[in-house]
């Protein structure tokens, strides 16, 4: 079902029928002062060739890939988008699409978004999949509200480790309640430490991500087990799930829910969104489960068709005891990541996830080879941390100058990691280019 | 839906404003919605039961039922710890429809102040709220 905006005579003629003069006199039931007087101030509009320059002016504010050559993920993550997905995603029964409320209109949405759902949770090794969120941020934050009405527990304790965007949303959620996070401290191999978990009752959920936000592989198994042993639910969350092509699972490792950021399936990094949240969870747990749902069902021919399902749990109709007070999906998103997995297929999502691991490891021991530290040398997916000592600050900026962003400083972040650096490599950038920015690397250390 | 006096209300249960019934049998009451709620909810298809030995008071929620057109919350019609709950609906919600004062009962549980039964509404009086209702 497509979506098509009003014209003026549509309008005129919908005004006549219900008897207001204007689109102000329709409005007139709203007070005075809650109403704009002034005009807003906008700038005049712009000839497309002038709007294309200005765009292209700001853009060249920020460093974007392929004139730059970026080493930076940390929840965005630049990688190739086959040509298929923009060309099928650009066809406007996708992109127009409404909410798929009405199944006999909207049979292409539905199955869209159904094989979306089947995709995400068998790369997540969970039984179902809700038709995403917004982005991994308020997935994170979806997935600790649930885990606290299924427990009806009122502490959480959130790694460190975690996104820290992520655990800000996470805290914006939970602040107003009377809910608790609790953090937990990372160890030296740059793993969550586990070990102030039993001194905290009354816990709801533990949450990590992995790979973490220093790039490292946490033990899910035994974090689960942690969990589990609390009467916890476990939640892994996540900001590259194309770890997940050699990784173990996380459903297949113990997770309750499994949530995160599937930007880097085959949607733009833009200027940091949109983004795409998913969210997958046990068959037990459905109902208490936030966001739409697609079902497949047959009709009374006995024909295959799709369907929202399970729609009791949403805010339409249940109101104030709905599971979440988000009753939309980022339709668009997830269709984009249905085709860019199923373009790769298994076996192709694999091998990518393998590339990007060569290639960062090849990354990080040159960096080491040419005396930087390397302070958390566990397991790795795509990103790692690296020591670049004091005065690594000028040779970064004339990197900048360079168009190479040579990682992202930590210490905003974390103040204790001081010239610490997050580097990423995904399967875009080649051998040369890695060669290039050692040397470049090493020409400012001596 | 069922005009009030197509409703079966039997005669030895006790009502609550809420359209759940108690029957006290010995030192036990066994706790379910009554055919007018069962009616206007429509065909159920999942219930949400406590845990066994779990405390409630009288009014609180202990669980829901949801029908394909909405869900609704289940109170206790009176204070008391759950003795057992009705594995049945868990593969059979249906039953609460198709007999809701036998096999779809819900809960039994051990009251923790039997005289709170004087509280509910008889037959009589649920059939005079439910007319209330209708008007």
């Amino acid at each position: 079902m497509r979506y098509l905006p009003h014209t003026h005579e549509e309008i005129a003629s919908m005004l006549s029928v219900v008897g207001a003069s204007s689109l102000d006199d329709l409005f007139s039931a709203v007070p005075r002062s809650c109403r704009r007087t002034r005009d807003m101030n906008l700038p005049e509009p712009l000839s497309e060739w002038a709007l294309n320059r200005h765009m292209g002016e700001l853009a060249k504010t920020v460093a974007v890939p392929p004139e730059a050559t970026m080493y930076v993920g940390a929840g965005s993550y630049e990688h190739y988008i086959p040509q298929v997905v923009p060309y099928l995603l650009s066809r406007s029964e996708f992109v127009t699409s409404y909410t798929p409320y009405q199944p006999e209109m909207s049979q292409g949405t539905l199955q869209a978004v159904y094989e979306y759902q089947s995709l995400s949770a068998r790369l997540l090794g969970m039984d179902v999949s809700n038709a995403s969120m917004y982005d991994g941020a308020s997935a994170l934050a979806e997935a600790i509200l649930m885990a606290i009405r299924i427990t009806r527990k009122r502490k959480v304790a959130l790694s460190g480790l975690i996104h820290p965007h992520f655990r800000k949303v996470a805290e914006t959620y939970l602040g107003p309640a009377e809910y608790e996070i609790v953090e937990l401290p990372y160890l030296r191999d740059g793993r969550t430490d586990l070990s102030m978990l039993g001194n905290i009752d009354d816990l709801a959920a533990l949450a990590v991500q992995s790979p973490n936000f220093f790039g490292v592989i946490e033990d899910l198994k035994e974090t689960a087990q942690r969990a589990h042993d609390q009467g916890a639910l476990f939640i892994t969350a996540f900001t590259e799930p194309l770890a997940y092509g050699i990784l173990k699972s996380p459903g297949s490792l113990g997770a309750d829910i499994v949530c995160g950021e599937g930007q880097s399936l085959g949607i733009p990094q833009s200027f940091g969104g949109p983004g795409l949240g998913i969210f997958a969870t046990r068959i037990n747990h459905v109902r208490n489960m936030p966001g739409r749902l697609v079902g497949k069902t047959v009709d009374a021919q006995g024909r295959q068709g799709f369907v929202l399902t399970l729609a009791t749990r949403e805010q339409h109709i249940r109101r104030e005891k709905a599971t979440s007070n988000i009753c939309t999906n980022n339709s668009l998103c997830a269709v984009a990541a249905t085709m860019y997995m199923a373009c790769l297929g298994a076996s192709g999502i694999r091998e990518l996830s393998q590339l990007n691991h060569d290639k960062a490891e090849y990354l990080k021991s040159n960096l080491r080879n040419a005396g930087c530290k390397i302070p958390f040398d566990s397991p790795a997916f795509n990103e790692f941390v690296v020591d670049m000592g004091p005065g690594y600050e000028k040779n970064y900026a004339r990197l900048l100058e360079k168009k190479i962003v040579a990682g992202l400083p930590l210490e905003s972040y974390y103040p204790e990691l001081k010239h610490h650096y997050l580097f990423c490599v995904t399967e875009t950038k080649s051998k040369e280019e890695m060669d290039l920015l050692m040397k470049e690397i090493a020409s400012g250390l001596f | 839906m069922k005009e009030i006096g197509e409703l079966v209300l039997p005669d030895d249960l006790r009502y609550a404003d809420d359209h759940e019934w108690a029957k006290p049998e010995n030192d036990k009451m066994t706790i379910g919605v009554s055919d007018y709620a069962q009616d206007q909810l429509g065909d159920i298809v999942f219930v949400e039961l406590p845990e066994i030995g779990a405390t409630f008071g009288k009014g609180a929620q202990f669980g829901t039922v949801e029908s394909v057109k909405a869900v609704a919350e289940l109170y206790m019609p009176l204070g008391g710890e759950v003795l057992s709950i009705n594995k049945l609906l868990e593969e059979s919600p249906e039953l609460l429809n198709k007999a809701p004062y036998r096999e779809g009962w819900i809960i039994q549980v051990r009251p923790s102040d039997p005289s709170e039964l004087n509280t509910l509404m008889t037959k009589e009086a649920y059939l005079q709220m439910l007319k209330g209702l209708k008007q």
